[in-house]
Parts: structure tokens; C-alpha cells; sequence
């Protein structure tokens, strides 16, 4: 990591185990009863987001300031960027108040990219279109880690609207890099096999019994059809094929664990009753974030 | 206008069979002949010692922004970037503001040209009505105002009725309908190539069948209707495939590939950078090879640029949301030179052919050739000069080319309109 963080596909496994042993490190504080630390005191983020988002935006805003930094959010409503003003001036204009990274959450892939090569400031991104979100992978890593001892050799299914979905990028370039069995599974038109090229140890099923037998991990994705403008699956019959419930998941090892970045759609792609299984630890996850931003929040600060 | 006496060049003339070093005469704007001893008493004198002499070369796929985005290019800086580019002339594209649907439009943009061009425009008209798609143009008025040709570049008429309908009338104007083939429902929503390299950066695919099904379709219109068919930069290895088919079989059809989708493939793409960017788009490997064999092969017919500039605002954005389209006059020459002359894939005969006859034959321009009579327009080429692409520097009113700072082996070194230096290195 150079400057800020872009992207997990650049970022070597030293880096990706740095930053995770550091989350590791934080993780305690969410347990205590002063949750702030003063290692970053004066240091000042933006986050700037421009698509909404609540737990992302917030947990950015929770870990600045338990770093003792302050953190300052602007989303697009608002804000110049809807009075036509461009992406780029809008992100010089803010450099010029001097914050000392941005976090950045846009609808446009490599939008964090583009300002990269026309910008000095670090940019951590938060979530570029249909491109990474490099921080969801670095807490999903910690979760499994929390979970299992290593991530090599582990059989992992992300399941879901893969070619739409940043989490699942951003999760396969993490988890190739530490050797990870990948079944990426979904409707054909959302799981296309150029996937298969992305990184080492990618398979592809279109048949979520064949992704679930006998994994380590599931990782569930949000499937948003009604936001496509285009049909990729007939809407009702997606839960009967690609939705997660205690039946199916009766196929993965018996100690597998259920992983989902949020927000869910309960009834679509996992069952209520699955969601709120002992099996699930989409709450880590979440409490996960906060430890695995400071992470990435001090790097980039340094 | 004086006379130009060209000498001691190699001589290209591919329509001739002419090879050799040899004199060029030019005389009040025409050619008055190849050779040696010619009448040359008065005449100014271009020592082309060591470089090739060849006929002007034609870009038959510019835009030229005007009217409607003269903050982009205006015919005047985009006949400038053609003349520094070697070009003596351009065919400029229907998308202006208004549309050139019409003959007053076609008459005013050549009668804008003859003020302020360098080189010489001729206008291609719309198929539609402002391109829409729907009600076809005045084909025939726009054709005596002096279209060389029609198209719907960039709004491909997805309705085969009314496509049929305007090869009917072009076929009877004998005028080439030139189609930017792209089904705009395959393609909605893409903004490069679908493949490997899409799917990592997370961008909407313009898939290869998006352009094959349309090259298709218009093949089997142009045989029922008997029109001449031209397919604007062609860019997929089945496009290549059915237009072979479709010439073996008899048919109307001829093709231009664009420098960039024989040079560049999807994998070199820098991420996000508008500047590659651009319709179709840049393809994968194996199409970039197969534009390398119909070249080779003689499937097609001519190499145009598809200059599109647009302004940096407009294309300084996320990539998503910039315009397509990219600059080309000035670097068609040298990527050909780079790419197809100096690996061995052509001779720098077929190259000139692929810039002269070819066009000329498409578009019947009467140009193209030295022959005596014709327009003396000329471009001099030298082979073995070193330059760098400064686009920062470029006559065009834009800057977006993929190709800033590349340097170079081989150039057009003079462009000669008319008998006139329009330009020189």
C-alpha cells in the first residue's frame, strides 16, 4: 500500500496479513468501556459518499475516531456534486482543506482510480461501483480468521449476483491470494465464466447444491434484481434456486459459518431462520469493520 | 496556383502499379504526370530524396464537431490535425448539432470547408432524420449537395425496415450506406469490451455478438436490396469472417478498421483512463489479431480513423461517465508504419492502398491515385523519421488520444492539397 488503498488485487498477502494482525490488535478495544485511543489526535478524514450507504459511512466515521481522529462525512445529497459540479473538482476542492485521506464511496467503478492519477491525497476506497470494496474483504478475512485458524486450503462459496458485486470481487482477489478453494455460484447471467480468470483457485457452478457441499465458508450476496434494468433471473423463482436455508446449508461442513455483507433481503437469498442461526456471523462481521478500518486508517495516516 | 515539381522520391502509386523513384509535376492543382524529364520550367521544387512519394491519403470516418460542438473541433483545427496527420482528405460524419440530414447542411459544410479547411471535406449525410432512426433523410438532395455518402454513425438504425428501406434508396442513388453495427440492446449499458478484462474492473460489457449480429443483418439487407454496404470501423473476428463471406459470395460489402483495434487489446488498457475509451471498443487479443489478418488477407478495404474528439471536460470524468471516442488524425500513419508495415504483416504498398484506393473506391472520390488529370493532392512519407506523439501540441481542439507520448518510426512528412504544401515536418 503506497498511499491510500484502492483495491485488494494490488495489495501483495504481506500487506493484506499486516493489516488483519493489526485488526486483531483493535478488536479488543470494541469490548471496552473507552474505545478511543489517541494515535492519530489532529489527523483529520473525510469521508465522502457518494452512494448512500449507512454501515460503511459509519463504521469509516467510528474507526477515524477511535483513532483519535476527527472525521468529517458529506454524501452526495446535498453537495455540490449535485449542483453539476465534477467529480474532480469536487474532490480537489476538498484536498485543498487539507483532510489527510478520503474515504470514498462511488457508483462509478474506478472512480477512486481516476482521482488517484489526477490527485496526491491517500484515497481509501469505500466501495467503487461494481469494481472492490477492499475494506468488506479485509473484515470478512478477519471474521474467517476469527473462525478458523488459517485461510489457506479452505473451500469458500460466495453465492449471489457476482458480476454486479464489488464485495465479491474484492473477496476473491483477497482470498486467491491465501491459496482459498473459491466456488463462485448464481444465475448464469450473473456469474459469467470470465470470473474464472480473475485469480487463481475460481470455479464457477450455476447450481448452489454443488457450491454448498462440503464448504468451509458461505458467503451470501445481496441480490438486488428490481435494481438492474434489465431481468438477469425470473425474480420469483430466486430464493427456490439460489436462496439459502437450513436445508441447503445442511450440505456444507457442520461447522461451516454463514457470512453476508448487508443489508439482506430476508426471504430472497438466505432464510430469516438461517440469518439468525448460530451458523451466522453477519454481526461480526459488522463489529469487525470498525477493527479492520482502523487498520487501514492508521496505514494510510502514517 | 504554381507548379510543384516533386523530386527524386520513390513513387507509390498502387492504382498505377507505379513502384519507382521517379519526378511527381503538379500544375494548377492537378497532376500533370510521373517520371523523369517532365516539363518542369517555373516550377517550385520539393526534393523528396529518400522519402515516398504517395497518392493523398483518405480518412473516410472523421467528426468534426461542427456545427453544434465546436468546443471539441471545428472543420478548421480538425482539417489541421489531418494535414499534420498526412490526410489530404476527410469524410466527416452526420452527428453534428443539427444533424446533417439535409442538403443545406451538407451544402454548408462544404461551403465551410472551402473557407477554412487545409484539406479537403466531404460530407457523409444521415440515414434518419436526425438520426433517429425512424424517418429516412433527404438521401438524394443531401447526395447532389455532395454526401459522398449516408450513415447513422453512432445511432445505428436498429429498425431493419427502415434500414432496408434506406439501402433501397441509396442502392438506387448508387451511394454506399456506411453502418456503425451495433445493437444497442446487446450493448446497453457497456462502456468496453465484454471479457476477462471487463468482468475485473467491474464495467458493463459491450459484448462482440453486439456488433456481429448487426454486420449480419446488414449483409443480408444489402443482398436483398443490392445496395453497396460499407461497415464503419469493424472490429470483431466474426465481422471479419462474414464480410470475407459476403465478398466471396458476390456482394456489395466492403470494410474499414480503425489503427486502434489493430493495435491495442483489452488487456493494455490503462484502468479507468477515458482515453480508452471508445466505440466498439478496444476488442480482446483475438480480435486484434484477426483485423491483423484481414488486412492481411485483403478483406478489408481501407484503414479510417474514426477521429472523435471530445473536449477534456468532458472526457476528465469517471470512465462510465465520459463520451466515446478518441482522436486519430494524427497517428493513423505511424500506427499502420508500427503495426502492420514494419512487423512484415503488408508491404507499404498495400498500406498506401488501405489509405488511397481504398477509400476512394468506396466513396467514388475520383482521387486516390497520381494518375494525370486528377486533384494533385499527395502525401510524402518518410519511413525512417523518429518522432513523438506530443498531443498537447496537436492542431485538434482536444486531447484524447491513448497514444500521448508514444514515440514513433515513421510519418507523413508533407501534405500536399491541391498542389499546394498544406503542411510539412
Amino acid at each position: 500500500m503506497t498511499k491510500g488503498l484502492l483495491d485488494i488485487e494490488a495489495l501483495a498477502r504481506p500487506e493484506i496479513e499486516s493489516l488483519l494482525e493489526r485488526a486483531k490488535y483493535f478488536q479488543p478495544l470494541q469490548q471496552m468501556r473507552d474505545k478511543r485511543l489517541e494515535l492519530h489526535v489532529g489527523r483529520l478524514v473525510v469521508n465522502l459518499f457518494f452512494e448512500s450507504s449507512t454501515r460503511t459511512r459509519i463504521s469509516f466515521e467510528i474507526a477515524a475516531r477511535r483513532l483519535g481522529a476527527d472525521a468529517v462525512s458529506i454524501s452526495s445529497q446535498g453537495s455540490s456534486v449535485s449542483k453539476g459540479e465534477t467529480l474532480l473538482d469536487t474532490v480537489s476542492t476538498l484536498s485543498a482543506m487539507r483532510p489527510d485521506a478520503i474515504v470514498m464511496r462511488h457508483a462509478a467503478s474506478g472512480a477512486p482510480h481516476f482521482l488517484a492519477r489526477h490527485l496526491p491525497i491517500p484515497i481509501i476506497n469505500a466501495g467503487d461501483g461494481q469494481h472492490e470494496h477492499p475494506t468488506q474483504a479485509l473484515l470478512d478475512a478477519r471474521t474467517i480468521l476469527d473462525n478458523r485458524p488459517s485461510l489457506e486450503g479452505l473451500r469458500v462459496a460466495i453465492i449471489g449476483d457476482i458480476l454486479h458485486s464489488r464485495v465479491a470481487r474484492s473477496n476473491i482477489h483477497l482470498l486467491s491470494k491465501f491459496g482459498v478453494d473459491l466456488v463462485l455460484c448464481g444465475p448464469a447471467p450473473l456469474v459469467p465464466q470470465e470470473l474464472k480468470h480473475m485469480a487463481p483457485g475460481v470455479t464457477i457452478t450455476h447450481d448452489i447444491r454443488e457450491a454448498l457441499r462440503e464448504t468451509d465458508i458461505i458467503m451470501m450476496l445481496r441480490v438486488q434484481l428490481e435494481r438492474q434494468n434489465e431481468t438477469s433471473f425470473p425474480a420469483g423463482e430466486y430464493s427456490r434456486f439460489y436462496g439459502l436455508r437450513a436445508d441447503n446449508l445442511a450440505l456444507a461442513k457442520p461447522d461451516a459459518i454463514v457470512m453476508h455483507p448487508g443489508p439482506m433481503n430476508r426471504g430472497r437469498e438466505i432464510s430469516t431462520e438461517v440469518a439468525d442461526s448460530s451458523r451466522s456471523v453477519i454481526l461480526s462481521q459488522v463489529e469487525n469493520g470498525i477493527a479492520v478500518r482502523m487498520a487501514v486508517l492508521e496505514k494510510v495516516l502514517q | 496556383m504554381p507548379k510543384l515539381l516533386i523530386r527524386n522520391g520513390r513513387v507509390i502509386d498502387p492504382a498505377n502499379g507505379i513502384d519507382r523513384v521517379a519526378d511527381v509535376l503538379l500544375a494548377s492543382g492537378i497532376v500533370r504526370g510521373v517520371g523523369e524529364n517532365l516539363p518542369s520550367r517555373g516550377a517550385e521544387e520539393f526534393d523528396a530524396t529518400g522519402l515516398i512519394v504517395a497518392p493523398g491519403f483518405i480518412d473516410m470516418h472523421v467528426h468534426l464537431r461542427e456545427p453544434g460542438f465546436e468546443s471539441s473541433e471545428t472543420i478548421e483545427t480538425g482539417a489541421r490535425a489531418a494535414a499534420v496527420g498526412g490526410f489530404t482528405s476527410i469524410v466527416c460524419m452526420p452527428n453534428t448539432n443539427p444533424v446533417n440530414d439535409n442538403a443545406h447542411l451538407t451544402r454548408y459544410i462544404i461551403e465551410r470547408a472551402k473557407a477554412v479547411a487545409k484539406v479537403n471535406v466531404f460530407p457523409i449525410g444521415a440515414i434518419t432524420k436526425g438520426s433517429g432512426g425512424e424517418e429516412l433523410a433527404s438521401i438524394g438532395a443531401m447526395q447532389a449537395a455532395g454526401a459522398v455518402a449516408i450513415s447513422d454513425d453512432g445511432r445505428p438504425v436498429m429498425n431493419s425496415r427502415v434500414m432496408r428501406r434506406a439501402m433501397e434508396i441509396a442502392s438506387s442513388f448508387d451511394l454506399p450506406v456506411i453502418d456503425h453495427c451495433e445493437d444497442i440492446n446487446l450493448s446497453a449499458g457497456g462502456d468496453m469490451h465484454e471479457g476477462k478484462v471487463s468482468v475485473r474492473y467491474g464495467l458493463r460489457g459491450i459484448p462482440s455478438c453486439s456488433e456481429d449480429v448487426m454486420v449480419a443483418r446488414d449483409i443480408l439487407l444489402a443482398e436483398v436490396t443490392g445496395a453497396r454496404f460499407h461497415v464503419a470501423h469493424l472490429s470483431t473476428r466474426n465481422a471479419v469472417a462474414m464480410v470475407a463471406e459476403a465478398k466471396r459470395r458476390g456482394l456489395k460489402v466492403t470494410c474499414e478498421v480503425s489503427p486502434h483495434h489493430f493495435a491495442i487489446h483489452d488487456s493494455q488498457i490503462i484502468p479507468y483512463d477515458s482515453n480508452f475509451k471508445m466505440k466498439p471498443p478496444i476488442r480482446c487479443s483475438h480480435d486484434v489479431e484477426a483485423m491483423i489478418e484481414g488486412i492481411k488477407s485483403g478483406v478489408v478495404d481501407a484503414i479510417a480513423t474514426d477521429h472523435a474528439p471530445h473536449s477534456v471536460t468532458d472526457k476528465i470524468q469517471e470512465f462510465e461517465r465520459c463520451p466515446f471516442g478518441i482522436l486519430g488524425l494524427e497517428t493513423a500513419i505511424s500506427i499502420s508504419l508500427e503495426r502492420l508495415v514494419q512487423p512484415g504483416h503488408i508491404s507499404i504498398q498495400r498500406m498506401i492502398e488501405l489509405f488511397t484506393t481504398g477509400p476512394a473506391n468506396i466513396l467514388k472520390l475520383n482521387r486516390g491515385s497520381l494518375s494525370p488529370g486528377l486533384p494533385a493532392d499527395v502525401t510524402i512519407l518518410d519511413l525512417n523519421s523518429k518522432w513523438t506523439y506530443d498531443v498537447n501540441k496537436s492542431p485538434s481542439k482536444s486531447r484524447n488520444s491513448p497514444f500521448d507520448g508514444y514515440n514513433f518510426i515513421g510519418r507523413a512528412v508533407a501534405t500536399i492539397v491541391s498542389g499546394e504544401p498544406m503542411w510539412q515536418a
